[in-house]
């Protein structure tokens, strides 16, 4: 069982902190990172794969320090976000070379069996520099997993790939993580992670803002006050017939905008009653269009409750 | 050293193209020395003109500079060098392959030539050509183990390669004396003033010095290299 502990750990750059005091623990299975841009997912994983020191508390994998410990990379797969990749080389020379610098015993029978997990055969011959994206990412899995490694990292792995790749890649991961292994992968777009991951760890703003089951977090995250911009055929009309119901907590007429400002506080109630309060009352909709939908005011809805 | 480091390290170095521009000033240097044989000047003067100045002044730093960074920036700057790293390999041995790529590549590049130049413009008269040779050789080691710390510290390492090639060597060695005796190539002229026939090279450095500080400077900086290689960090582009 490998477990990577991140301890209470904070990493700034200069006056910069990208990672503030987060304790996680992330165990077999397959973990989702999620979070906006620039909260820190990459530092953390960075953290993970020893290419970083903490500035303060501890990353260990399995109680064993990782920074500045080479012998972890026995049990590690790091799948970069970067692409660059010895562009000179082709698929199976870059796959064979790591795992000869794994110092497999049979490195030849390794870099065949990862290539063929990732289903990149067909294109082995070719040179790195000449793939598309997916295909990259690809190749950059079977590197990884060469070694056979108990712990798998992958920063961003689903970027630039086309769905019928994510779909074989998720599937991948799925049976990584059902074999016992730990996979961790980082993401900011939610679907991915609900998609792939049973737990996620949400970080915001180099915070740690949520940890659990999927579902749980989804929830927190729907049930949050939702904000609307409506246009229609008579914007009185319709505020004083939406604020009689319960799924609404305050409407503000905008009379720059000549629209309706809507706070909902029931997600769904307010959806199936914004048509039909305003069939009823004969109003025609114009506009209909969320106003924080934007997943940094989701993610920090969730850092603030 | 470890085989699969050195193969990539050669591909990186001398594959698509670099390898024929690495070429280009050993070639420059080859065609001067033909020239000079056929000129009427004295060859003795030429020979130590040109192997001194042309040579170890300028072919060996500038090779020793391309290649010691070259073995290693490339991947740092590009971040592949992330697949050296994330391997149970010991970061001496890492650098140690890439050092042992650099001063071959440079003995190659630099020192061949030089050897070659010597003999065409004065034969082996005075032992010159083979003097020059080994200046070219023990200078071209300590470049290489110099460059390829800055090309692990960092990411200008061209430009601060080329300040202490260009500018402290040449430019402040020539004016200021005490310089001199912070010059690899004056450490490999010293030693090359000690194999060439009696007052055929000037040197300002003596052996005993020039020695110990060449065996100094190429361990001291493998040594600091691989440990600056063992602290790499990576900076989150998110």
């Amino acid at each position: 069982m490998a477990v990577i502990t991140i301890d209470k750990v904070s990493r700034w750059f200069g006056n910069v902190v990208a990672v503030n005091d987060v304790s996680m623990s992330i165990g077999p299975g397959v973990t989702g990172l999620l979070g906006p841009n620039g909260a820190g997912k990459s530092t953390l994983i960075h953290l993970m794969s020893g290419f970083l020191a903490p500035s303060s508390g501890a990353v260990t994998l399995d109680g064993v320090p990782i920074w500045r410990n080479q012998a972890v990379y026995r049990a590690i797969g790091l799948v970069p976000e970067r692409e660059s990749m010895y562009d000179h080389l082709t698929g199976w020379e870059f796959v064979l070379a790591n795992a000869e610098l794994h110092g497999l015993a049979e490195p030849g029978a390794a870099a065949e069996r990862a290539l063929a997990l990732v289903e990149m055969e067909y294109a082995q011959e070719r040179q790195t520099g000449t793939y598309s994206k997916g295909m990259k990412q690809r190749v950059k899995m079977a590197s990884a997993l060469v070694h056979d490694p108990s712990v798998l990292l992958l920063d961003e792995p689903f970027n630039g790939m086309d769905p019928r790749q994510r779909l074989h890649l998720m599937e991948l991961l799925r049976r990584f993580g059902a074999d016992g292994r730990t996979v961790l992968f980082s993401s900011h777009i939610l679907e991915e992670v609900e998609q792939l991951a049973r737990h996620i760890e949400v970080v915001v703003a180099g915070r740690h803002a949520a940890s659990g089951d999927f579902r749980k977090i989804r929830r927190l995250m729907t049930d949050r006050p939702h904000r609307y911009l409506v246009r229609s055929s008579d914007d009185r009309r319709l505020a004083a017939a939406l604020i009689a119901d319960g799924s609404t907590a305050g409407i503000e007429l905008d009379f720059h905008e000549r629209a309706l400002r809507i706070e909902a506080i029931n997600f769904q109630g307010f959806t199936t009653l914004l048509p039909k309060v305003a069939k009823q009352a004969g109003i025609r909709l114009y506009t209909v269009s969320p106003a924080d939908e934007s997943l940094e005011s989701v993610f920090s809805y969730l850092v603030a409750s | 050293m470890n085989v699969t480091v050195a193969r990539l390290t050669v591909r990186g170095l001398l594959g698509r193209r670099r390898g024929i521009l690495l070429l280009v000033v050993p070639a420059v240097l080859l065609a001067i020395s033909v020239f000079a044989r056929n000129s009427s000047a004295d060859k003795h003067d030429l020979a130590v003109n040109i192997l001194g100045t042309l040579s170890l002044g300028t072919l060996v730093p500038i090779l020793g500079l391309v290649v010691g960074t070259g073995v290693i920036s490339t991947e740092i700057d590009d971040g592949s060098i992330v697949y050296l790293l994330a391997k149970p390999l010991p970061r001496w041995k890492i650098i140690t392959t890439k050092l042992a790529v650099a001063v071959v590549t440079t003995w190659l590049f630099a020192a061949v030539p030089t050897l070659l130049a010597g003999l065409i413009i004065y034969g082996t008269q005075d032992t010159l050509a083979i003097a020059f040779t080994l200046a070219a050789l023990v200078a071209g080691t300590a470049y290489s183990a110099v460059f390829l710390l800055l090309g692990v510290v960092t990411r200008h390492a061209v430009v601060a390669g080329l300040a202490y090639a260009l500018v402290w060597e040449s430019l402040v060695g020539n004016f200021v004396k005490g310089a001199k005796t912070l010059s690899i190539q004056q450490w490999g002229l010293s030693l090359a003033k000690s194999v060439a026939a009696h007052g055929t090279i000037d040197a300002t450095v003596a052996v005993g010095v020039a020695v110990p500080l060449l065996i100094a400077v190429t361990v001291a900086a493998t040594v600091f290299a691989s440990v600056k290689l063992a602290g790499f960090t990576m900076t989150a582009e998110d």
